[in-house]
């Protein structure tokens, strides 16, 4: 009897499959799959954003019959662009002896080194701003050295900060570059007479100068929207991000003045953003590195053994010192909490415990929700841009995806809640939640899907075509197999920057808390020297979860990948 | 000036050993081929000779110098790739003018170098075109007008004409080896296309799985080949198994299968030993009908393919050896098929190997 059932059942599947693959064929469902994808984009991504801004407009006023809080916001923005560019550049060149170090690793010890790498992207956002805190400017951090901290909350920090969280973002991205590179010309440059310092300056870097310029925007656009940590280690200082939230803080979210001033601050900050990128997209083919000019004398002395040597040193030696050290430092005090009663406190649950572990189970409970549905969502996109079946659009649909990450995540945070608690009435916080998350993760999938496709040889469909697959058929038999593990990390990377958005959270919830948001109120109570304010250990501990099962989702996730990358 | 030596010569890569213990010398301003079915080594000797790989053991030299530890950039070596490795980012002008550049000449030397150069692989066109907008016939001019420019004395050609079309292929071929002797270059040039081998190498060496079966000029190569790989992979031949009968100082008489009695010139097999005999198709002579001749064996053609210039006829010995025949088709009357043949042996074009350990066909695979 069961096993009749279990027959049929596989045979109901197999009907339903065999039909909806015939179906595919026809060309209008086709297209509906694509519409449909499209549409979504819109509506869930894309407009409600900018429509938010567009809908409040009006309330610019406020600003600019304000002297003094306009003066205010313009300074703030200057600093977000100063300290993006600053950072970005910083970054740009920490990072490539980085990703140089790991692409042309000569020992296996380097491997961990490209895992390490990685640890800022895992610890969220607002924890990696509060252990900088605790690392540079904390009793306990690097001022037990230094008789006093040596950099206070302020506008240095925030730049250790960005250099920090952008970092791995830049190493992945140019380690993945030099790794494509077809290392020919380099041996080309070398059999003509060029040392390797020449090599690499006049051949390699020029010509994986599109993923140089991709880790600048990169960097750059993660520094202007960074908000959550930024938060945390400003102290007066402000950028654009903290300011909004400054100004929420002080004249509460319905007030007319934080509308207008995020309307303001918010809506320039796109504009220059996206009127930056387009210049750089421009002018970046013609920025020509200088190939004429050779320096055979100098450039060999800086390309053998012991000047190699001495930057690879120096090059690690900044990663651990600046990078990796401060990322982890919030875990120390969470190793002390297990020696005393915190550890028990915050197991049972009593206290402010109560709301944290709620928050975990939201924080996790979303992210899960907001990877599923944009994996829904964005791979007919990410298939459409890769294999432009939208005609000329394509291109033009290829940029529209990254504008998620351009704008500031609280700007979209509060525009997204204005534009949906505008047209929809009683909109529940949740789904608010859910639509700020699916925002600013959906680029981050499209982006690594649509390459994925784009790497299967476009004659292996085509193959399958001829043996008679129809198009759901090649899609099931040939781009999902090929794309899985692509499918898994663009997954990983959705889940991790979900479980660490602070910025946007923020500016959505009212009741609804995720942990960022939580340890971000507890480090403010902390730092406002409140009377019920939570303890430091309480802090590190809350923190130190959140890190711990981040890490181990990201490393169930690596086991089940690792040794089947075959593709 | 640069002859190059490679001694005692071991790369490995993981388990596969890719040079095993190779020793070569390449004289001064020869075009040399290093010659060989694909994964037999060639490429990585030429890369260890250029120092894009570093040997496990053994010595390189360039001229009288030890370069085992000097850096492809001081080699002074011309290196012409599969794939051109044209700098993608740079239009002609700026590949060709690339190695003097980057060697610190001043620009005035650098463009008189780049003009006698392009000058010599006759292009002046298209100078300011970039590399995704050249033939494949360009790209290569372009590619050893670049090595070239580099000023050096030897030249490494790793599969130079592997990309280009056939006919592309055929007048490429003799320019290289024009201009390099025009120059006084020396060149060691890699392929696995033996015609190419053959028709411009002073000498060639056959290399497989990580060593060198045999060094030669192309007809040393090809009338007295010294192992029964090289007689396969170096024109073609016919293998035919047996035993040594008689072996005196002045006859060797070889036992082939069904007792067939065969006489050759040999000098390196003993009395009772297991042989593979070796035949060039053309070599036979072969007489219609039932004849009797010394040194001859009774057939019949099994098909008869005409092949253009030659014609070939497959032919079942008596002993059901079966051996292919290779005559002009022009010059000589054409037999038919199911005919019966006497075949006859060639006494001196008859080459007598003793029977490899591992086998005939593992032995003259090119796998």
């Amino acid at each position: 009897m069961r096993v009749t059932l279990w027959k049929r059942g596989r045979l109901a599947k197999k009907k339903v499959v065999e039909l909806l693959d015939s179906a595919s064929s026809r060309v209008i469902l086709k297209y509906a799959v694509y519409l449909i994808a499209i549409i979504l984009f819109l509506t869930l991504i894309l407009l409600p954003p900018i429509l938010g801004i567009a809908l409040n407009w009006s309330t610019i006023n406020v600003v600019l019959n304000n002297t003094s809080l306009m003066n205010r916001a313009l300074s703030a923005i200057t600093n977000s662009f100063l300290v993006a560019l600053i950072v970005s550049a910083i970054d740009l060149a920490a990072g490539i002896p980085m990703a140089w170090v790991i692409a042309r690793r000569k020992s296996r010890w380097l491997t961990v080194l490209d895992t390490l790498c990685d640890i800022p992207f895992i610890v969220p956002t607002a924890v990696l701003g509060y252990s900088l805190l605790l690392f540079w400017y904390g009793p306990q951090g690097i001022s037990m050295f230094f008789r006093g901290s040596i950099v206070s909350p302020g506008w240095a920090l925030v730049m250790l900060l960005h250099f920090t969280f952008s970092f791995p973002v830049v190493v992945r991205v140019v380690v993945g570059a030099l790794q494509d590179y077809k290392r020919e010309f380099e041996n080309a440059s070398r059999t003509l007479g060029a040392p390797p310092f020449t090599a690499s300056r006049t051949v390699t870097f020029p010509i994986i100068k599109p993923s140089l310029i991709a880790a600048f925007i990169l960097a750059f656009s993660r520094s202007i929207s960074e908000t959550g940590a930024t938060l945390i280690v400003a102290g007066l200082f402000e950028n654009g991000s903290v300011f909004i939230q400054n100004i929420s803080d002080k004249y509460g979210k319905t007030s007319s003045t934080y509308i207008g001033a995020s309307v303001f601050a918010s809506s320039i900050l796109i504009a220059v953003s996206v009127v930056l990128f387009i210049l750089i997209q421009v002018l970046g083919p013609r920025l020509r590195f200088p190939v004429k000019q050779v320096w055979p004398k100098f450039e060999r002395k800086i390309s053998y053994k012991k000047a190699e040597t001495s930057r690879n040193a120096l090059t690690i030696a900044v990663f651990l010192a600046i990078i990796l050290v401060p990322s982890l430092f919030v875990a120390l005090p969470a190793i002390q909490a297990t020696f005393t009663k915190t550890l028990g406190e915050s197991l049972k649950g009593t206290g402010i415990w109560a709301q944290y572990w709620q928050s975990m189970i939201l924080s996790y409970a979303l992210a899960a929700i907001a990877t599923v549905l944009n994996i829904i969502i964005g791979l007919p996109m990410a298939i459409a841009i890769a294999r432009r079946k939208l005609g000329s659009l394509s291109p033009f649909f290829d940029i529209l995806v990254n504008i998620p990450i351009v704008v500031p995540s609280i700007a979209l945070g509060f525009s997204l809640s204005i534009f949906w608690t505008k047209t929809i009435t009683s909109m529940p916080e949740i789904l608010l939640l859910i639509f700020a998350h699916l925002a600013i993760t959906y680029p981050y999938f499209v982006r690594s899907m649509s390459a994925a496709v784009e790497r299967i040889n476009l004659d292996m469909e085509e193959a399958a075509r001829t043996l008679g697959a129809k198009p759901l058929g090649v899609f099931r038999t040939i781009i999902v197999p090929l794309t899985k593990y692509s499918m898994l990390s663009g997954a990983i990377l959705m889940f991790t920057r979900s479980v660490s958005e602070t910025g946007a959270t923020l500016a959505v919830s009212t009741n609804l808390k995720t942990v960022p948001v939580i340890l971000v109120t507890w480090i403010k109570a902390l730092m406002a020297n409140g009377s019920n304010a939570p303890t430091t250990m309480q802090i590190g501990l809350g923190s130190g979860y959140l890190i711990l099962f981040s890490f181990m989702i990201l490393l169930a996730l690596r086991l089940i990948v690792k040794g089947k990358e075959r593709y | 000036m640069p002859e190059v030596r490679v001694e005692n010569v071991t790369k490995k890569f993981g388990k596969l050993v890719a040079l095993d213990d190779v020793s070569l010398q390449v004289h001064d301003k020869e075009y040399f081929s290093l010659l060989g079915p694909s994964g037999c080594g060639k490429t990585t000797l030429l890369r260890v000779i250029a120092g894009l790989i570093r040997p496990d053991k053994g010595k390189i030299y360039i001229g009288d110098r030890l370069v085992n530890d000097v850096p492809p950039e001081d080699r002074d070596i011309g290196f012409v790739f599969q794939t051109f490795a044209l700098f993608p980012h740079m239009n002609a002008w700026n590949n060709v003018t690339y190695g003097p550049k980057v060697k610190g000449y001043d620009m005035k030397r650098a463009e008189t170098i780049g003009h006698e150069v392009l000058e010599m692989v006759r292009l002046n066109e298209r100078l300011e075109a970039y590399p995704n907008e050249l033939s494949g016939g360009m790209m290569q001019r372009i590619a050893v007008a670049r090595a070239l420019a580099a000023g050096a004395k030897l030249l490494l050609l790793d599969e130079p004409l592997g990309q280009l079309d056939a006919k592309v292929r055929n007048d490429l071929r003799y320019e290289i080896r024009r201009m390099t002797k025009d120059l006084c270059l020396t060149a060691i040039h890699v392929t696995h296309d033996q015609s190419e081998a053959m028709a411009i190498s002073d000498r060639i060496a056959v290399m497989k799985k990580g060593r060198i079966k045999q060094v030669g000029t192309p007809s040393e190569l090809y009338m007295a080949p010294s192992n029964v790989f090289v007689a396969n992979f170096i024109g073609e031949s016919n293998f035919l198994e047996g035993y040594v009968r008689k072996e005196t100082s002045n006859e060797t008489i070889i036992e082939l299968r069904g007792g067939i009695l065969i006489e050759v010139v040999n000098d390196k097999v003993k009395k009772g030993e297991r042989i593979v005999l070796a035949v060039r198709p053309e070599a036979f002579t072969v007489h219609k009908g039932i004849e009797e001749k010394e040194n001859s064996v009774t057939g019949n053609v099994e098909r008869v393919t005409f092949e253009g210039t030659n014609i070939r006829y497959e032919i079942r010995l008596r002993n059901q050896d079966s051996i292919v025949v290779v005559k002009p088709s022009m010059t000589e009357e054409w037999l038919k098929a199911q005919e019966e043949v006497t075949v006859q042996f060639p006494t001196t074009k008859a080459h007598v190997f003793e029977h490899p350990a591992t086998g005939l066909k593992e032995e003259i695979s090119v796998e």
